[in-house]
């Protein structure tokens, strides 16, 4: 178990190494300049000592190896650098907004799991009623509603209905829970919809898949109580996979959180890759990138890890 | 047919619905009451009525036209996005299943590197180098779903590679590139179009969900998303009705494409049948 964890964290460095290369050259291909964009942003005019002076102070006048160099050195001992927009360190940039998106998206996989797992057993367990169906609709519309969509939808909805519209500024949770809460939950509802959706139909086919098994019919055999059975042979077993899509679907929830961010005003990380990469803010955008795809292989990992903790018969070399 | 339709109800009624769409995108200039490009400054933000069925939007230019027009950028950038996906997916996963070894081993890591990227910033990047447009839309889309393509498809030619008959086949002497047009690719024939319809669904949210960025379509093209990005932003409290049309012209689209999809995943796929 340890030499294959020590392996699974090994094979993480090549994999982050490559997407640190990748969105170092991406950045550097796409065209305009931070500078240029932040001096001279509304059409006017700047001297090109100017810019120049500017562009060497942010070290972007080195050769493109240099750059390259002081980004993956600096990547391995932890520091990021400063802003090239705002000049504030990146971390700090970072860390303002990462308890937003990181409350939404915890917030956006609780309401999924909550719905999704007794929704898919009863689905499976009453399968081919109304309620089957009704589940079938439940998940179709939530694979069809796009998140942009949704998030429209539910804000002339509330518009309309209380006169509610998302407010410009973000109340966290330790000073207001009640309006921290009353600003996130609609954003929650709309990135949750998706997962709960998609675990939801996951539960009900495992679930399904596991009530042929022959063990369940042991348990009934041996006079198990129906709600026994599934409690705690059947549903367990079936959890498996449900566990690899809410686990995934939570670790890309980065890059779905752009657009609801966006519908929603809320001034998250989304938000903020969206912001960086707009004003060609190397660095930022390069450090965001970073995170996201930190997220998904960590999270790719700890879905593996839980398998073997769940299930004995798996075992990782 | 009629069995077809009898065994998968749900799948006729997307396919239906998608048969609707091919048509409205292919008759739109007569089916469209007026040009959706026409603007007319007389009926700017209009409620629906008589003379416009949907409303008119900012420009004074009518909604339902505008719809039936963006069908047309729709089924375009889906249909033609989701088949170069699905085909050079095949391609780059039959090739790099087939030949195996360190080749093999070296495309895995570069698609895990492309994987752990989440696929709105590769499709932002891919707008931001080419610029905004319908054909650099498409490029935005193909980039991002390549390597997802390309797994899904390596993985059922490596089951391929596995049986007997691809081993008599070598052993008859036949070369390599006969083995994967004459053995490979037809047995790999449903997984592809499996993937084919499933990736339409996602693509039309993935162009609508640029659209709305601002990274996808431009004005004055006829596009939902745009067209949604439009109207809630601005008019989401002196004309709630506007964005109404394109975001339900989204979702039923998307529903539709969904239904067909399974189906074509339940009837292909036997052993998902239930």
């Amino acid at each position: 178990m340890r030499t294959y964890l020590l392996k699974r964290l090994l094979l993480m460095v090549p994999t982050l190494l490559g997407v640190a290369t990748i969105v170092f050259l991406l950045l550097r291909v796409l065209p305009g300049d931070v500078v240029l964009l932040r001096l001279a942003g509304e059409g006017g005019r700047v001297a090109d000592e100017v810019l120049r002076a500017e562009r060497a102070r942010l070290g972007l006048d080195h050769a493109l190896w240099r750059q390259y160099l002081d980004w993956i050195v600096g990547l391995g001992r932890g520091d990021l650098g400063l802003s090239m927009w705002t000049g504030r360190p990146v971390v700090t940039e970072i860390r303002i907004r990462l308890n937003l998106s990181l409350e939404l998206t915890l917030l956006a996989t609780l309401l999924a799991v909550a719905v999704a797992i007794p929704l898919g057993t009863l689905a499976a367990l009453r399968r081919s009623t109304w309620l089957d169906y009704l589940l079938r609709v439940f998940t179709l519309s939530g694979l069809s509603l796009p998140s942009f969509w949704l998030g429209v939808l539910i804000i002339l909805l509330l518009l309309r209905l209380f006169r509610w519209s998302p407010p410009l500024m973000f109340t966290s949770f330790w000073q207001d829970p009640v309006a921290n809460l009353s600003q996130l939950v609609w954003p929650a509802l709309v990135v949750g919809f998706r997962s709960a959706a998609l675990s939801a139909r996951m539960m009900r086919s495992a679930l399904l898949d596991v009530l042929g098994d022959d063990y369940i019919r042991t348990a009934r055999a041996k006079g198990l109580s129906e709600r026994a059975v599934v409690r705690r042979h059947a549903v367990r077993n079936a959890l498996l996979p449900v566990i690899t899509v809410v686990g995934l679907e939570s670790a890309v929830i980065l890059g779905g959180l752009v657009v609801t961010e966006q519908v929603f005003n809320l001034n998250g990380l989304g938000k903020l890759l969206l912001e960086a990469v707009t004003r060609r803010d190397y660095t930022l955008t390069q450090a965001l990138v970073m995170l996201s795809a930190s997220a998904f292989v960590v999270m790719n990992l700890l879905v593996d890890l839980c398998y073997a903790w769940l299930d004995p018969r798996i075992r990782y070399r | 047919m009629w069995r077809l339709v009898r065994a998968y109800p749900l799948g006729a009624f997307g396919a239906v619905v998608l048969a609707a769409m091919l048509a409205a995108a292919v008759c739109a200039p007569w089916l469209a009451p007026y040009d959706p490009l026409e603007t007319n400054y007389s009926v700017v933000v209009r409620p629906p009525s008589a003379a416009h069925l949907l409303g008119t939007d900012q420009f004074g230019r009518d909604v339902l036209s505008r719809i039936i027009f963006g069908a047309r950028t729709a089924l375009f950038v889906g249909l033609v996005s989701s088949f170069v996906t699905a085909t050079l997916g095949a391609l780059v996963g039959v090739a790099t299943a087939y030949v195996g070894g360190k080749v093999d081993l070296i495309a895995q890591r570069v698609i895990d590197v492309l994987l752990s990227f989440p696929l709105i910033i590769l499709a932002i990047a891919v707008v931001a180098a080419l610029g905004v447009g319908t054909l650099q839309v498409i490029a935005a889309i193909i980039v991002p779903m390549l390597p997802r393509a390309t797994r899904v498809v390596r993985a059922s030619a490596l089951a391929i590679r596995q049986m007997p008959y691809i081993e008599a086949a070598h052993s008859t002497g036949v070369g390599a590139l006969r083995v994967i047009g004459r053995h490979v690719l037809p047995n790999v024939t449903a997984s592809y179009i499996v993937m084919l319809t499933a990736f339409l669904a996602e693509v039309i949210v993935l162009e609508a969900s640029l659209s709305f960025l601002g990274l996808g379509v431009v004005e004055p093209t006829p596009a939902w998303g745009l067209m949604l990005r439009d109207f809630a932003g601005q008019y989401a409290e002196a004309a709630p009705w506007l964005p109404l049309a394109p975001g339900m012209a989204i979702s039923l689209a998307v529903f539709a494409f969904n239904l067909l999809g399974d189906a074509v995943r339940d009837a292909l796929d036997p052993r998902l049948r239930e």
